[in-house]
């Protein structure tokens, strides 16, 4: 008994709250896969969503940003048979500013919105960030609607996109819901997946429930009433609050989607671990160690151009592009990400933030 | 030249603001100060002038008995830790026109202290009145937190209570619950894209720009919301045309960023690389390189269109027949 538990300490850590690698090393991705039952996705798999959708596919793909998938072949065959499904994603609304970690979890749901050409719900809880951030209920629910601008300045088509914060949308029939998923849990299993203690309060326990719900189109009558097997597709990520931190241990050194050119160039310039080696001389003769190199990670997800990232990574390895130059290029790709969100922002009013948490129908949300 | 105390006094009285004077000998520290009016009731009170790395400076007004931790100050501010020390002599002279020992609110009445940051203990809320020196060692004024306000609305400064004693976990999803208060020409307007927007107020004070969202206590995060404020102003300001509402700015927006790529791309050396390949080349640098900000504006045109077509129809009330 006493070995078994010795053996979970030294495991990787991966629940709600918490991810973490054995040892401060890196997460086993197979391992991690294996253990939710889920599976890789392949390059059969991102050919396919390719063809399927005619469109090159995102560079979150190609790159294995999003690297694993449960189901998503099941679904695939329904679209190709012409049933279509929904997407689901959400965010916990603690803080008014986003860094990019927080933002690509969105850019990837924007880019399966718009190339499968299906409708998407947006979850803000803001009842669980009133709970376990202990912020008051109007705190919670200002940071939702400041959190939706920044959602929706990732470029959803608001005729097929419903943004909903759980303290004005709970009750009817997804509450209906709530009950009937509550009611399949027992209070030791909930337990034992969260870690709840005796001390935590009620709400807590069955708030599990609230974010199982959307998955189930009988949430949402006034989108998809009759579409009780309407299928749902949930992107979401594992440890996103890691990316966008230029150096792990400051939190102030993420990258925020308010921050100005030059701001972005300091912080990777100060932060970002380089890979390149101490000296000219060293660089030239040994090259970068690509594998700790910070900037390439970013430039990974960041830098869409294929052939350029991989020439950059060639030359770097290589000796004969410096460290300086790679963080020059991600501070361009950066600042232009950044620019384009906070140009997309300054369009988003109050009466379009209404207009996207509005309960309505989104009659052309498969077209 | 900095305000006198019998100046001060003076406006005081202009602003019908209730105080009680008290001379005394002249003080440097809270202890001397309390042998004079410490029977009083109400609360003395504890001033640090400080300054951060760079160079910086804020006035920290305290009840004496609140413990101010300068460490946590520090990181509540986004400064890291010990990123505040005390101000040096020189600057109270310079900045705040008060003698040593005479830090106060008050010498925010100087223009030479525009750029000072302000924090106040919330508890001065709590008393019936507190002390301060008006700009001189040897008098203490005692007033009502209001009225305080009251004289610093009249500054043009915003009056914001804090807790100071709170010490809220500042890290990656807790952004520093007092960064607002850093003072900075820098964060109120960083390179918007269109056209600014005129802060409400006295645009020198970077405090004074929070008046929408900075509530009374400070308690929960609060981020650097001058930025969001503008966004915000200019989101509403949009009523006028903008890129998202007229057709006719979107389309020239969208010629604008090709055709100064198209003109980036032809030069001498690319000519000379491609000849008349070249035309091919920047077709295809233009659709590489332009089109996630052409789809971002695209689709904000299209939410636009679609959320003023939608309050226009939910505020649409039909004539009864």
């Amino acid at each position: 008994m006493g070995e078994e538990e010795l053996e979970q300490e030294q495991e990787q850590v991966v629940n709600p709250w918490e991810v973490s690698a054995k040892d401060g090393g890196k997460i086993d991705y197979d391992k991690l896969i294996d253990k939710f039952g889920c599976q890789r996705l392949d390059q059969s798999l991102i050919d396919r969503v390719h063809r399927l959708t005619g469109s090159p596919p995102h560079v979150f793909l190609r790159r294995g940003v999003f690297f694993a998938h449960r189901d998503f072949n099941e679904i695939l065959d329904a679209y190709e048979g012409g049933k279509k499904f929904y997407l689901y994603t959400g965010r916990g609304p603690s803080s008014q500013s986003l860094h990019l970690g927080h933002l690509i979890p969105f850019m990837f749901t924007k880019y399966l919105q718009e190339a499968f050409k299906v409708p998407l719900v947006i979850q803000l809880t803001d009842d669980e960030k009133c709970m376990w951030k202990n912020l008051s209920v109007e705190e919670s629910k200002r940071l939702a609607r400041e959190n939706a601008r920044d959602i929706i300045a990732c470029g959803f088509d608001i005729t097929r996109t419903f943004i909903f914060q759980d303290f004005e949308y709970v009750g009817g029939s997804f509450y209906n819901n709530m009950v009937k998923v509550e009611k399949c849990v027992t209070y030791n299993k909930v337990v034992g997946i969260f870690g709840f203690s005796g001390e935590d309060h009620i709400g807590k326990v069955s708030f599990p429930a609230v974010q199982a719900v959307p998955s189930f189109p009988s949430s949402f009558p006034h989108l998809f009433s009759g579409k009780d097997d309407l299928r749902c597709l949930i992107p979401c990520a594992i440890d996103q609050g890691e990316t966008g931190k230029m150096s792990a241990s400051d939190p102030n050194s993420a990258i925020y989607v308010t921050d100005s050119a030059k701001e972005i160039k300091n912080k990777i310039n100060k932060h970002a671990f380089s890979g390149g080696q101490d000296s000219l001389e060293k660089h030239r003769k040994y090259g970068a160690n690509l594998e700790v190199d910070i900037p390439i990670k970013y430039l990974n997800f960041f830098l869409e151009d294929d052939d350029e990232l991989e020439h950059i990574k060639k030359e770097y390895a290589a000796g004969r592009v410096l460290t300086g130059e790679v963080k020059k290029r991600l501070a361009e790709v950066l600042t232009e990400l950044v620019e384009r969100h906070r140009l997309a922002r300054s369009a988003v009013t109050d009466e379009m933030v209404d207009a996207f948490m509005a309960v309505r129908p989104l009659p052309n949300m498969f077209d | 030249m900095g305000y006198t105390k019998d100046q001060l006094l003076a406006r005081l009285k202009e602003l019908q603001i209730d105080f009680a004077q008290y001379e005394h000998p002249t003080v440097l520290t809270v202890e001397a100060q309390a042998k004079y009016v410490g029977d009083k009731g109400g609360g003395l009170t504890k001033n640090l002038f400080l300054k951060d790395k760079k160079s910086r400076l804020y006035i920290v007004s305290a009840l004496a008995d609140t413990k101010v931790d300068m460490k946590v100050l520090s990181q509540r501010l986004g400064l890291g830790k010990g990123g505040i020390r005390m101000a040096p002599e020189e600057a109270l002279g310079e900045i705040l026109q008060v003698p040593l020992g005479c830090v106060t609110p008050f010498a925010l009445v100087n223009e030479s202290a525009r750029h000072v940051s302000l924090l106040l203990d919330k508890g001065f809320r709590t008393q019936e009145h507190c002390f301060f020196h008006p700009l001189s060692n040897d008098m203490s004024i005692s007033l009502h937190a209001n009225d305080l306000d009251k004289f610093l609305k009249s500054v043009g400064r915003e009056a914001t209570f804090v807790d100071l004693e709170a010490n809220p976990p500042v890290g990656k999803d807790q952004p520093p619950d007092l960064a607002a208060f850093v003072p900075s020409g820098s964060t109120i307007l960083s390179d918007p894209p269109e056209k600014t927007v005129p802060l409400q107020g006295h645009t020198e004070n970077p405090v004074s720009a929070y008046k929408k969202s900075t509530a009374t206590t400070v308690k929960t995060t609060k981020v650097p919301v001058a930025v969001k404020n503008v966004k915000d102003k200019l989101a509403v300001a949009a009523h006028q045309p903008s890129v998202f509402s007229d057709a006719g700015l979107l389309v020239e927006e969208i010629l604008n960023r090709t055709s100064s790529l198209l003109l980036s791309e032809i030069k001498e050396d690319s000519i000379r690389q491609h000849g008349e390949h070249l035309g091919t080349v920047v077709a295809d640098n233009i659709k590489k390189r332009l089109s996630s900000d052409l789809k971002s504006l695209a689709i904000m045109f299209k939410n636009t269109a679609y959320a003023q077509g939608f309050y226009a129809g939910t505020h649409h009330h039909p004539k009864p027949l």
